[in-house]
């Protein structure tokens, strides 16, 4: 286990950040304790690039505070970059470069040099099962190579909190699993400090124990996966609408006794139930007598997908379109 | 130490891309090799003017040597923006890596590229019927000033495009910026025989001012009041510009 001075590896403390009239963060509070992984959830746009690369160093806030690592990002950036790794949204590695060349100047960088940066350019390369491409152009590599490729450099210099931005974002379903599996290594094996954002939420309740859900600049909900999804007793209930008028099927189903939290996002209509099964046949009459046709009905246990519906107001995927990319 | 392991480490990388792809060196050579048989041939009747010394191509030698130094180290700055769009960038700034290294990395490839540049273009002209009156020394002298120009020419395309991040804009800069720095020298003509006024101008354009010590070291009795003044105002260009383009990189990551 890596023994760290600090108890918590990141703590920020109203971040506010600016671009022109869009307020990419809002004020963001975080707090991650060393060892743990710790998930940024939330759509494109939501502010989780922004929050990374201020806790980086890339970029500053207008507004707040925040340590990585025992340093002040903004008095002691420098000390920031010696302790962390980053693995940015965009491939961070030179294609025209081998992968041993790409992981040798990154060791360059952090001042490792000589026979001590070749053999860990070459563990590292063997690890991340690289070492059969490692003298070819990374620009040859397949989008999984080059994404394990670009998480080999940002450990080379073995730092004490990783910074993963949307780490599987564009990897087919095998290339995912292996990231998942290496995510899940770096922290059980080396009790190594992880900040990764993610807009998966298969992907966040699988690897996070500490989960913050982003939404337009703020933190809307944070706590453990499970105690997320627990709070939202009960199921889901979901009716795809035939009919426009919206405002009235809400009217209906907020008679039915047993359904709470009555939401309609565009044409889906949500309720939740502590038994949905038992509930159904209530709702369906309430919808029947109100004259509204339900185009499709779907009971769902608790997922953060609800979780995030709850403390956004919006449908993941939705909020994901309707997002602005506002990181340049 | 490190500051200087990471320049070499970041100009490696930069030469890595030039040696595979040696052609890119050649290619580049086209032009000035245009310039100096085009030129040579458009111009010869200059050496006739009553007032003019020496033959054209001797007078015209430095001149296209300057020319290709500014315009190879123009396009310097097209390896930044490549980095900024595709993520190295970032992966660099968010390391802690002394960000005068990225620069000087970078001006070192442009040097080395350059100076191999000259050294073919007057080999070429020597072909041509130049004539280096102080042999060796003198052309050294002459490469000298190229690779001192050429270096501010290369941080001045780093700032811009870290700053501007568009092709495009490096593009206009570099083809704005060339014909008229080099006709408002004596890169092509004598001095005295140009109007006052662009006369007045050249003394403080840094392309006259490496034509005028590149000309005077290689092709004539050499004037070394003129050489070493002319040296002096390139290394502080060289170093004001290195300080302008390492300033670059911190008004990009404000910008993030």
């Amino acid at each position: 286990m890596t023994r760290t001075p600090f108890e918590n590896a990141i703590e920020a403390d109203g971040l506010v950040k600016s671009y022109g009239d869009v307020r990419a963060l809002d004020g963001i509070d975080l707090t991650v304790a060393a060892g743990t992984v710790f998930g940024l959830l939330g759509p494109n746009g939501a502010g989780k690039s922004t929050a990374v690369k201020i806790l980086t160093t890339l970029s500053r806030p207008d507004a707040g505070a925040a340590r990585v690592a025992g340093h002040d990002v903004l008095a002691a950036p420098v000390r920031v970059r010696h302790a962390i790794g980053v693995v940015g949204q965009k491939h961070g590695l030179d294609p025209e470069a081998t992968g041993r060349e790409n992981l040798v100047l990154q060791g360059e960088f952090y001042g490792i040099t000589g026979r001590a940066l070749k053999r860990r350019a070459a563990e590292s390369l063997e690890r991340f099962g690289l070492a059969d491409a490692a003298d070819r152009a990374a620009k040859t590599y397949s989008g999984g190579m080059q994404r394990r490729l670009d998480v080999a450099m940002g450990l080379i210099h073995r730092p004490q909190v990783l910074f993963l931005d949307e780490p599987t974002t564009g990897l087919d379903p095998e290339a995912r699993r292996q990231m998942w599996a290496e995510i899940e290594r770096l922290s059980r094996q080396e009790g190594m400090t992880i900040l990764l954002t993610t807009h998966y939420l298969e992907e966040a309740d699988r690897l996070a124990s500490q989960l913050a859900i982003v939404d337009r600049g703020r933190i809307v909900a944070r706590g453990t996966p499970d105690a997320l999804k627990s709070e939202l007793l009960g199921d889901t209930i979901q009716i795809e609408l035939a009919d426009a008028d919206g405002p009235a099927a809400r009217a209906a189903l907020e008679r039915v006794t047993d359904a709470r939290d009555v939401v309609l996002d565009g044409g889906t209509l949500r309720a939740r139930a502590h038994d949905g099964g038992a509930t159904i046949p209530a709702v369906l009459a309430a919808l029947e007598s109100h004259g509204v046709r339900a185009a499709a009905v779907t009971l769902a246990r608790p997922s953060l997908d609800d979780v995030y519906l709850r403390y956004a107001g919006r449908a993941f995927d939705r909020a994901d379109s309707n997002g602005q990319e506002v990181a340049p | 130490m490190t500051p200087l392991r990471q320049t070499w480490q970041v100009s490696l990388r930069c030469l890595r891309v030039i040696a595979r792809q040696p052609a890119y060196l050649g290619i580049a050579l086209v032009q000035p090799i245009i310039w100096l048989l085009l030129f040579g041939a458009l111009f010869k009747a200059v050496a006739q003017i009553p007032g003019f010394h020496g033959s054209y191509v001797d007078y015209l030698t430095p001149g296209v040597v300057v020319m290709l130094a500014v315009s190879s180290a123009g396009w310097t700055g097209m390896a930044f923006i490549e980095d900024i769009n595709g993520g190295v960038m970032d992966r660099m700034l968010a390391s802690p890596v002394w960000r005068g290294a990225l620069n000087l990395g970078s001006v070192a490839q442009a040097v080395i590229t350059i100076l191999i540049q000259t050294l073919l273009i007057v080999l070429i002209a020597l072909a041509l019927g130049a004539h280096y009156a102080n042999g060796v020394g003198g052309v050294l002298i002459l490469m000298l000033v190229a690779a001192l120009l050429g270096a501010a020419f290369a941080s001045l395309s780093n700032g811009l495009g870290v700053l501007a991040r568009q092709r495009e804009t490096l593009i206009g800069a570099v083809t704005m910026v060339l014909l008229p720095l080099t006709f408002l020298s004596s890169a092509l003509m004598q001095q005295s025989l140009v109007p006052g006024w662009i006369g007045t101008v050249a003394r403080f354009n840094p392309v006259n001012w490496a034509v005028e010590a590149g000309r005077s070291a290689a092709m004539s009795d050499i004037d070394w009041g003129l050489v070493a003044s002319r040296v002096g105002l390139l290394a502080a260009l060289t170093v004001l510009c290195a300080w302008f383009a390492t300033r670059a990189f911190g008004a990009y990551q404000r910008s993030l």
